[in-house]
């Protein structure tokens, strides 16, 4: 785990991946290899993710999914502390089921997640359900989530923390027109347990002067509830091209409020291909115990200098391309070969780069980017 | 937060009551909507793993993906 | 915010949802009366009417290219259709969508032997009142509805050859 924040806990990694909750058919059959790779603030994390999806009869689906994470880190947070760059590895596995009856969806998921310092397993069920003609959806899940903890370092072998996570989220989605739908989700998650990163320090001034600074441990708060709520739509347009919008609120009990904004043009070129270009635009603040720089030791009962948890924007650029192979084939319905690249801009309001030079507490503001990459391939069948 | 509860349970009565309401747009009209780049979530394995970059990197969790609308066949 | 869906709440919320949930969903049923007339163009060219078919069965098919379901369907109801032609028996396919580019586009890969025709206004789906993609109806020799499908799962084309079976011995 190190620095990285895996911690969050992976059912919602997988979940739009093998919990696909939509009612009247159950999800389309289909194998589907990526290859991701993530390269920015002096992280590369790249691997696989596999899924096959499979009906059984004609009212069950189930469904696979493997992810692996190859780590290589020398982030800014393990610049600072001193140690060196460090490499480890993540794997997923999930499997699902989902069951059809009429225009019900039930649908159950389990995910193990193991790396060297972190294990997480998850459950989630959830239910979805077609009305109005099809035209709305209404779906429910809920997850349960148990991780425990652990330090890579020596000495510390015998550490082992746990957390628990439950989610809940209901969804609906209404179709508006011919050629608009909208959709509304509301999600709420809970954390209890040792929520810190146990490699992580927070600063803090040696004088009152603070001529010089040193480091402590992080101290979170053992709980954590968030409530997260997105509006999105999709539009149609003439001609064949289609425009997504979405807005999602966020804020929790640690007092971190966020905005994201997205927005996308989808348009289709001949019959193979479909290009994409996306903007998100992400805005949060602080939260209430966070600090870049606290005056002294102790400074309060909880203490965190996570960048994750302080005063930023991300900004996402995003381009894809599909090519769309097969219609005609006799084994499968169709395919496609894919490739999506985003550029994320991290610029920090309070979070400072210790690795470059400055008057303490005046050192320049933290900013990074990062470019993602999705290379992958789908068959349908 | 009972605005919240007011509001799920202001869902449980609109689906329980909303059984008579007739579908203004016909299953045959659904042609646009059945486009799979109409789709909330067209590319599940990909879609689930940005959202994973994000929610690993930023403090704001929660509400990713939406599911919905399609082809309402059967 | 703890205790916003904790335990007592929870409960009465997935009450009011899953009573919904057991509300059964009729998607076969007896009907009534007599066939509407039309009139609709085929994939060929030609005019087709549905009068003309008096004294056969008729099972027409509403349908479309993007619909999933209805792509299954397809290669099921020209085994029904061979099978049964000889017994005075035919598969009207009515293609629902404004393009007949996608039916033609589907039906050279996978062709039928029935007609396909063109509901490209939507005028027969409407008479029809077609609530399901896809819908069945299968007309008798006297020109009377006499079975109505929505939708299409794998094995409902058994009920589909049931009824015909039975109609064709009229």
């Amino acid at each position: 785990m190190k620095f990285s924040i895996w911690r969050f806990f992976p059912v919602l990694l997988l979940l739009p991946a093998i919990l696909e909750l939509q009612a009247a058919v159950l999800p389309e059959e289909r194998v589907d290899l990526l290859y991701h790779k993530y390269d920015g603030g002096g992280v590369t994390i790249d691997g696989p993710s596999f899924l096959v999806r499979k009906n059984l009869g004609e009212s069950v689906s189930v469904g696979f999914n493997h992810y692996v994470d190859n780590v290589t880190s020398a982030s800014i947070d393990v610049e600072v502390s001193g140690a060196s760059e460090y490499t480890e590895e993540r794997t997923e596995n999930s499997f699902s089921v989902d069951y059809l009856r009429q225009k019900t969806t039930m649908s159950a998921a389990y995910t193990v997640s193991d790396e060297n310092d972190f294990d997480a397993n998850t459950l989630n069920l959830g239910i979805s359900q077609d009305m109005f003609g099809d035209l709305t959806t209404i779906s429910m899940s809920f997850a349960i989530g148990d991780n425990t903890v652990g330090l890579n370092l020596d000495g510390s072998e015998d550490f082992s923390e746990d957390t628990k996570v439950r989610s809940y989220r209901l969804g609906v989605s209404q179709v508006l027109t011919k050629n608009l739908v909208m959709a509304f989700t509301f999600e709420t998650i809970t954390d209890d347990g040792y929520l810190n990163n146990p490699y992580r320090s927070v600063r803090y001034c040696n004088d009152p002067a603070c001529t010089g600074f040193s480091f402590q441990q992080e101290a979170y708060p053992e709980t954590r509830t968030s409530t997260a709520m997105a509006v999105r739509a999709n539009y149609f347009l003439p001609q064949r091209a289609a425009i997504f919008a979405g807005i999602r609120v966020f804020e929790d009990t640690w007092d971190i409020d966020a905005t994201t904004y997205e927005l996308g043009y989808t348009f289709p070129y001949q019959d193979e291909w479909i290009f994409e270009a996306s903007f998100r635009f992400h805005d949060q603040t602080k939260a209430e115990f966070y600090s870049d720089l606290f005056p002294s030791a102790n400074a309060q009962n909880y203490l965190a200098r996570d960048k994750e948890l302080s005063t930023f924007t991300s900004t996402t650029l995003g381009l894809g391309a599909s090519y769309e192979f097969g219609r005609s084939w006799a084994r499968i319905d169709r395919g496609s070969l894919n490739l999506q690249v985003d550029w994320i801009d991290f610029d920090y309001d309070d979070f400072r780069d210790l690795t470059q030079a400055g008057p303490v507490g005046e050192e320049p503001l933290y900013s990074f980017d990062a470019t993602v990459t999705r290379l992958f391939a789908s068959i349908w069948f | 937060m009972e605005q919240k509860l007011a509001f799920l349970l202001f869902v449980c009565a609109v689906t329980l009551g909303g059984c008579a309401i007739e579908p203004w747009v016909k299953p045959y009209e659904r042609a646009n909507l059945a486009d799979p780049i109409m789709s909330f979530n067209r590319d599940p394995v990909s879609a689930s793993y940005i959202h994973h970059v994000y929610d690993s990197r930023e403090g704001a969790r929660g509400a990713g993906v939406a599911t919905g609308g399609g082809c309402g066949c059967n | 915010m703890n205790n916003l869906l904790s335990g007592n709440r929870l409960s009465l919320l997935l009450a009011c949802f899953l009573s919904f949930a057991v509300v059964t969903h009729v998607d076969a049923a007896s009907v009534k009366g007599q066939a509407p007339n039309f009139t609709l163009k085929s994939l060929g060219g030609k005019n087709l009417k549905l009068s003309e078919m008096a004294g056969n069965v008729v099972l027409i098919n509403f349908w479309a290219s993007w619909c999933g379901p209805c792509r299954e369907e397809m290669p099921l109801l020209n085994d029904l259709h061979k099978k049964y032609e000889p017994l005075g028996f035919t598969v009207l396919g009515v293609n629902v969508e404004e393009d007949a580019r996608n039916a033609r586009g589907f039906l050279k890969n996978f062709p039928v032997d029935f007609p396909v025709l063109l509901d490209n206004k939507n005028q027969v789906s409407k008479k029809y009142n077609v609530i399901a993609m896809p819908t069945t109806v299968v007309v008798d020799r006297d020109g009377n509805m006499r079975f109505l499908h929505k939708g299409y799962k794998p094995g409902d084309e058994e009920k589909y050859r049931k009824m015909v079976k039975k109609l064709v011995r009229e």
